[in-house]
């Protein structure tokens, strides 16, 4: 979870301006946050199962059978955010990780091993279900969660899509889906009730509209909220797809960001350059980078990250969860090939009007960096935006360079301005 | 030795051998950087499968399409490209296997400007019976792809030609590391390098009379298995493209007899049935194959694996070999590692960037760990 953009230094005496610009509903998602922690935590205790599942994966099932899902890349952030991300990567590197390896995964297996971390670890799973529609590094990440807990593994592979998703793709994603659920049912000891799943996936549509509808407040000049807001707001789409909590939350969320647009709030005072975020955010420089931003009047209004959960919505079917999900599992943003990513970065382009692109280049995350340069050329090319590149990484602030990155954000505002 | 040189000089110069090729065979040459291309595939369309191993010169027009957290494989592949250092291929095909290898396909289809592109978007997993049925109807749609692509028609008569030819060539090869294996003083492990990177690049039919060739001079050399010099160990990782190493290993005392590496045994381990559908038969040996990290088959099968072929090879140690910024190789590195340890099978860990380190300091590592096993 991110920091807020706007809790500042901790003043003395508090500015109205600012306190009227802070959003509202943080403390009731913080809420639900730890609500959601606690519980998975004591599973045990009340004859719960714990399944860790990767962000991309298809926790409805998980819901639907009364599962806590936990996830291991929503730690990874809340490490980062934490600032904790250094010392617990160091220590995966000293048990033989090498340093370059993803900081979710380095940070979060050395987690397992001393109780460490913002919530002294997770909650040991039952079981594990990877599916790598992400990336590769979940597959073997999560090999590695097999060994350590010894535990049964799920793994739902998810063809990546170059040109097209073939019809055999599509069989095998959706077999897959079946034996998911035989694997489910094997562990819990029950069956599925599909009764329940058809109410979950509504559930999860529905909160998936919400929050996109959420995210798309932003496209109002001035923007009632950023992408730093969106990465904080995000872990309930990830943790809690399915539920009703998740729905409720992101319709109060909507109203609040409605409600500004109404009053005239904007997140950004003096909101002048609209700017898109690219990959990952920078856990652990939130606040200084949005500030840093800020500072120039920019304000970072949209990103490619947060839509990724909702930007296959369109593609499911609530009536056919299990064929259509599959399907729309495999197609998220960074399981499709470059061109592909470059309609939707256009798409977001032109949605939220904005006047540059920032790409966070992410050593952790090959899939999403690699490709960038090109991605960065087409769009100066096609669109004649300006771009910028951030060298960095989202937990682990030994590749984070401040002086260099605040010179090369001031040149780039210098630029847009010009 | 003359089937040796003449193999050595395809290893040394691997490009100048396909220019020649193509040149005089006028087959299609047809680039790929994994260990899962259905290499049998493109034989029976009348292709030479081309192995690519990153680039011998300098990046740089690839920096300006990769950030340097890349492996130098996948760095050097598409320097090469773009340089026109490969404009003897007719294209590339990119079976899945890494998150790098992956984008690597998209930037070089948007970039290297070949005709022939096509990706193998094969299964991850290879345990379940989904994956295999998926695995063949992928192998269906390249076989189409390159139908298409080299304007062939393909039927399952030639396609199992090539399946007994490949057959052959793994045989033969595999051969040859289980006499090297008997007696390393038959041939250099650095020989035994060239020979397999050869076998990657080569026309394949005339290859496999330079190996029998070679295995008969090899097979006549063997002596009394005496007390060998060198301790034998085993290399582990992905592609190794250094012949430097194995001259530094020996030098120090180390005796490279088998290993676990892409550009090694899992090239030519497994053997494909020769009767039935063919296709199934090429999916059941990926099934079977000792899986390379980006695979899963489950969780402890690489080391599994890797101990029983230290066992079997009656090896004192381990070298792991990996490419610096290789996640697949990294992330089973402390497991792997862990296995041997529990076996009490020493071992050490070598990354490679696009620059070995200097003779010197290669030596004094391999020295300290041959003198501690
Ligand atoms: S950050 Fe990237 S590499 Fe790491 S788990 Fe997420 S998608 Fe995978
Ligand atoms: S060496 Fe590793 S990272 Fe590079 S292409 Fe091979 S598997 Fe991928």
């Amino acid at each position: 979870m991110a920091e807020q953009t706007d809790n500042g230094k901790k003043a003395p005496s508090k500015d109205p301006e600012k306190e009227r610009r802070k959003i509202k509903s943080v403390a009731k998602m913080k809420e639900i946050m730890t609500t959601y922690y606690i519980e998975a935590k004591t599973a045990k205790d009340n004859g719960k199962k714990v399944a860790w599942i990767t962000s991309g994966g298809p926790v409805e099932f998980l819901i639907a059978m009364d599962v806590i899902p936990v996830y291991p890349e929503n730690h990874g952030a809340m490490i980062g955010a934490s600032k904790m991300g250094v010392d617990l990567c160091e220590k995966a590197e000293e048990m033989g990780y090498s340093r370059d390896l993803c900081s979710y995964a380095r940070s979060d297996i050395a987690c397992s091993v001393v109780n460490g971390g913002p919530i002294g670890g997770l909650p040991e799973p039952d079981f594990l279900v990877c599916c790598n529609n992400i990336c590769g590094t979940v597959l073997k990440w999560y090999e590695v969660a097999a060994r350590y807990y010894n535990v049964p593994l799920f793994i739902l592979d998810t063809p990546f899509i170059h040109t097209t998703f073939s019809e055999g793709a599509k069989k095998y994603v959706i077999a897959q889906t079946y034996e998911y659920i035989a694997f489910l049912e094997k562990q819990c000891g029950k069956k599925l009730d599909y009764d329940r799943m058809h109410e979950v996936s509504r559930l999860a549509v529905e909160g998936l509209r919400h929050w996109q509808a959420v995210l798309d407040t932003a496209a109002h000049k001035p923007a009632p909220m950023t992408a730093f807001d969106a990465f904080f707001h995000l872990a309930l789409i990830v943790t809690l797809r399915g539920t009703q909590v998740a729905v409720d939350y992101y319709k109060q969320l909507l109203d609040e960001m409605n409600q500004r647009i109404k009053d005239g709030i904007a997140m950004v005072p003096n909101e002048k350059y609209r700017l898109l975020w690219d990959n990952l955010p920078v856990w652990y420089r939130t606040k200084w980078l949005s500030d840093t931003f800020a500072a120039h009047d920019a304000c970072l209004v949209g990103d490619t990250y947060t839509s990724a959960w909702s930007g296959v919505m369109d593609l499911i079917d609530e009536d056919n969860f299990i064929e259509t999900g599959a399907v729309a599992y495999s197609s998220v943003y960074i399981n499709v090939s470059l061109d592909m990513m470059l309609e939707t970065l256009k798409k977001l382009i032109r949605k939220y009007d904005v006047d540059g692109l920032v790409m966070h280049s992410n050593r952790s995350c090959k899939p999403y960096s690699l490709g960038q340069y090109d991605l960065q050329k087409l769009v100066m090319k096609e669109l004649n935006l300006p771009t910028l590149i951030i060298e960095a990484d989202m937990v682990d602030a030994r590749s984070f360079s401040e002086s260099q990155i605040e010179t090369r954000i001031d040149a780039f505002m210098e630029t847009l301005k010009a | 030795m003359e089937s040796l040189d003449k193999i050595k000089k395809i290893a040394i110069d691997p490009y100048e051998y396909a220019r020649n090729l193509k040149q005089t065979a006028g087959k299609p040459v047809v680039g790929n950087f994994c260990s899962y291309t259905p290499e049998e595939l493109i034989h029976a369309a009348g292709g030479v499968p081309f192995r690519l191993f990153g680039t011998k010169g300098d990046i740089l027009m690839a920096d300006a399409h990769l950030q340097s957290y890349c492996c130098s494989l996948v760095r050097g592949g598409l320097e090469d490209a773009l340089k026109g250092n490969l404009q003897f291929l007719s294209g590339t095909v990119f079976p899945h296997t890494c998150d790098s290898i992956q984008r690597l396909s998209d930037i070089w289809r948007l970039n290297a400007g070949f005709d022939l592109h096509i990706d193998v978007v094969l299964p991850v997993k290879l345990d379940t019976a989904s994956a295999r049925a998926y695995m063949v109807d992928v192998l269906k749609g390249f076989r189409s792809d390159l139908e298409a692509a080299l304007h062939v028609s393909l039927s399952d008569d030639t396609l199992r030609q090539s399946i007994r030819l490949y057959n052959r060539l793994r045989l033969l090869l595999g051969k040859i590391y289980e006499v090297r294996s008997t007696d390393p003083d038959v041939l250099s492990a650095q020989d035994l390098y060239y020979v397999i990177k050869a076998s990657m690049v080569a026309d394949r039919e005339e290859f496999c009379d330079l190996l029998t060739s070679l295995l008969d001079t090899l097979a006549r050399k063997v002596s009394n298995p005496t007390a060998n010099k060198g301790k034998r160990i085993v290399l582990s990782g992905g592609i190794c493209n250094h012949p430097d190493i194995y001259q530094a290993l020996q030098e120090s005392g180390a005796e490279v007899i088998w290993d676990d590496l892409c550009t090694g045994t899992r090239y030519f381990e497994g053997q494909i049935e020769e009767t039935g559908d063919p296709l199934s038969a090429i999916a059941d040996r990926y099934m079977s194959r000792v899986v390379c990290p980006a695979k899963h088959l489950s969780v402890t099968a690489r080391g599994e694996s890797l101990v029983r072929t230290v066992q079997t090879q009656q090896a004192a140690g381990v070298i792991f070999l990996f490419l610096k910024f290789c996640d697949p190789h990294a992330f089973d590195y402390p497991y792997l590692k862990k296995f041997l340890d529990d076996a009490c099978i020493p071992s050490i860990l070598l990354e490679v960037e696009e620059q070995l380190p200097s003779e010197a300091q290669l030596k004094t590592r391999f020295e300290t760990f041959v003198d501690m096993i």
